[in-house]
């Protein structure tokens, strides 16, 4: 049998029974949104809190992500005097990839080390076992809103990211260096594709799902760490593990989404 | 006092739990009868809080039968363990009152969540606790406004909100003054005459198992030592229970209201 053992502890064993666990997590809580109850509150408190919060702080990166890469495009298109294309450029990287990227990150940030922080918190104060004692579902009442919730928000947030990022690469291209506002919005309009459009929208989806599904099971698990480290410590560590873990693998789903579409 | 004449409230024979290759659990055997308050009692690692998690199905015993309510926990599948709980009330050691919501949200949740009365019905209902917790007026608070005391009310006041047969309380008295234990005691007892509920507690507190116990179960490194009443514990010789009891509890019962007004004797002039 392949094992990896170090120190007296079976590394592969515990890898195993952590994705089990985690695979077995998002499953449950796939299934409490798609089986009734049906409740639309918690969905919508979930929205404001990954949505409507993220908004702002999503606009301001959108808008200055997109300046950048108008800068950088226009300073590189002009030495070919390929200028007219600096819509195309500016479209094309933040639908295909900035877009989804850079809004999953600062959505990680911001609600997802919340979330993590917030259901870690009721596992260490007895929180989630007081729901099950109520006999009320924990995967139906915390985990199933959130993701629904960011399985919404997320493709949003990206829509408006990369509108406001547009509207940011216009501001630098056509007002600051005097580009064609008809060749910056022809030039993007002719080169973006509705595969484009596809890759842009599934690797949101998919982004929003790890960045969720990592920091639910990162604080609904946090008496399960291994490491033995629980309290405002264990705390501090699932979400730190969290942040660092959906970056990750969100960057690593964003390679497998790309070479699948392409 | 109990019914002992019906079925108890909790069955538990021959009652085994281990934790990997721990045994957590050896060979329990108890009876909780209707309007019994029983208490648990042992020192830390004594097995207590695993009793507890058995009974409530959070834990699967190794060996032994757990009957709760008349049904055999091991054998409920998931929605009828579900079901069951609902006539099974909690109130942890901390309160366990969800941060993100109100006092008043808190209490609520189970009618919210269980029922399909109106909101005009819950909040009656819910008013109704917080009186009979002595909190009304501080139903609007988050729970980190809240005092030790206020919390475990709080959290006592959502446990019987669905009017339970069986109130567990996980340590009643921690962390708090005598004025206040005092004050849970007398309302633990009101609350099972009012109710009409049996009540498992696990308490370290002395003085405040001897307040409300009708009877008394004394753990010792996962092995029931003895299960009876306050007397026949202060009359046993078993060396562990006398070490536990520490020679503290006095000859006589303890009067919680007469203790409660010589601790309070004088503040009210």
């Amino acid at each position: 049998m392949l094992t990896l053992a170090i120190d007296g502890k079976n590394y592969l064993l515990d890898l195993v029974e952590r994705l089990g666990r985690a695979g077995i997590f998002l499953l449950m809580g796939l299934w409490r949104i798609v089986t009734p109850p049906y409740k639309l509150q918690p969905l919508i408190k979930q929205i404001y809190f990954i949505g409507s919060r993220s908004l702002l702080v999503i606009v301001v990166a959108g808008v200055f992500v997109g300046m950048v890469v108008a800068l950088q495009f226009y300073d590189t298109l002009v030495r070919f005097g390929s200028v007219s294309l600096l819509g195309a450029a500016v479209g094309l990287s933040l639908m295909r990839e900035l877009g989804p990227v850079i809004t999953g990150l600062v959505i990680i940030g911001r609600a997802g080390s919340a979330i993590c922080a917030e259901i870690g918190i009721m596992r260490n104060e007895s929180q989630i076992d007081a729901l099950e004692c109520m006999a009320i579902d924990p995967y139906r009442y915390l985990i199933a809103p959130r993701l629904l919730a960011a399985l919404i928000s997320v493709p949003l947030l990206t829509a408006v990211f990369i509108t406001v990022g547009i509207g940011g690469g216009y501001f630098v291209g056509v007002i600051l260096f005097e580009v064609s506002p008809g060749s910056y919005f022809i030039g993007m309009y002719d080169a973006v594709l509705w595969q484009d459009i596809v890759m842009g929208a599934t690797k949101s989806l998919v982004f929003g799902l790890i960045m969720i599904w990592v920091a639910t099971a990162k604080g609904f698990f946090l008496h399960l760490d291994k490491s033995g480290v629980h309290g405002s410590e264990g705390v501090s560590k699932v979400t730190t593990d969290t942040v660092v873990l959906s970056s990750i693998t969100m960057l690593f789903a964003d390679y497998i989404v790309s070479s699948l579409i392409l | 006092m109990a019914n002992q004449a019906t079925n108890p409230a909790v069955n538990i024979q021959n009652l085994k739990c281990h934790y990997g290759d721990k045994l957590a659990l050896d060979d329990i055997n108890l009876t909780v009868a209707e309007r019994e308050i029983l208490v648990i009692m042992g020192h830390s690692g004594s097995g207590k809080s695993t009793l507890f998690k058995n009974v409530l199905g959070l834990v699967t015993p190794t060996a032994g039968v757990v009957e709760v309510l008349g049904k055999d926990i091991s054998k409920l599948k998931k929605t009828e363990l579900y079901e069951l709980r609902k006539s099974i009330g909690v109130a942890f050691q901390n309160g366990a009152l969800f941060s993100s919501l109100s006092v008043r949200e808190n209490i609520e949740l189970p009618l919210r969540e269980h029922t399909r009365l109106d909101d005009s019905t819950i909040q009656i209902m819910t008013m109704m606790k917080l009186a009979q917790m002595n909190l009304v007026g501080h139903e609007d608070l988050m729970p980190a406004q809240l005092s030790g005391g206020m919390l475990k009310r709080a959290g006592l006041a959502r446990a019987v909100i669905m009017d339970p047969k069986l109130l567990f309380f996980d340590e009643p008295s921690a962390g708090l003054d005598p004025v206040t234990s005092a004050e849970l005691d007398q309302l633990i007892l009101q609350l099972r005459d009012a109710l009409n509920m049996s009540i498992i507690i696990i308490t370290h507190e002395l003085e405040s198992a001897f307040n409300v116990a009708d009877r008394i179960t004394i753990l010792d490194r996962g092995k029931q030592i003895l299960t009876g009443t306050r007397d026949e514990i202060r009359a046993s010789d078993d060396k562990r229970i006398v070490n536990m009891l520490g020679r503290k509890v006095r000859d006589d019962a303890i009067d919680a209201e007469a203790y409660l007004d010589s601790l309070t004797k004088g503040r009210s002039k």
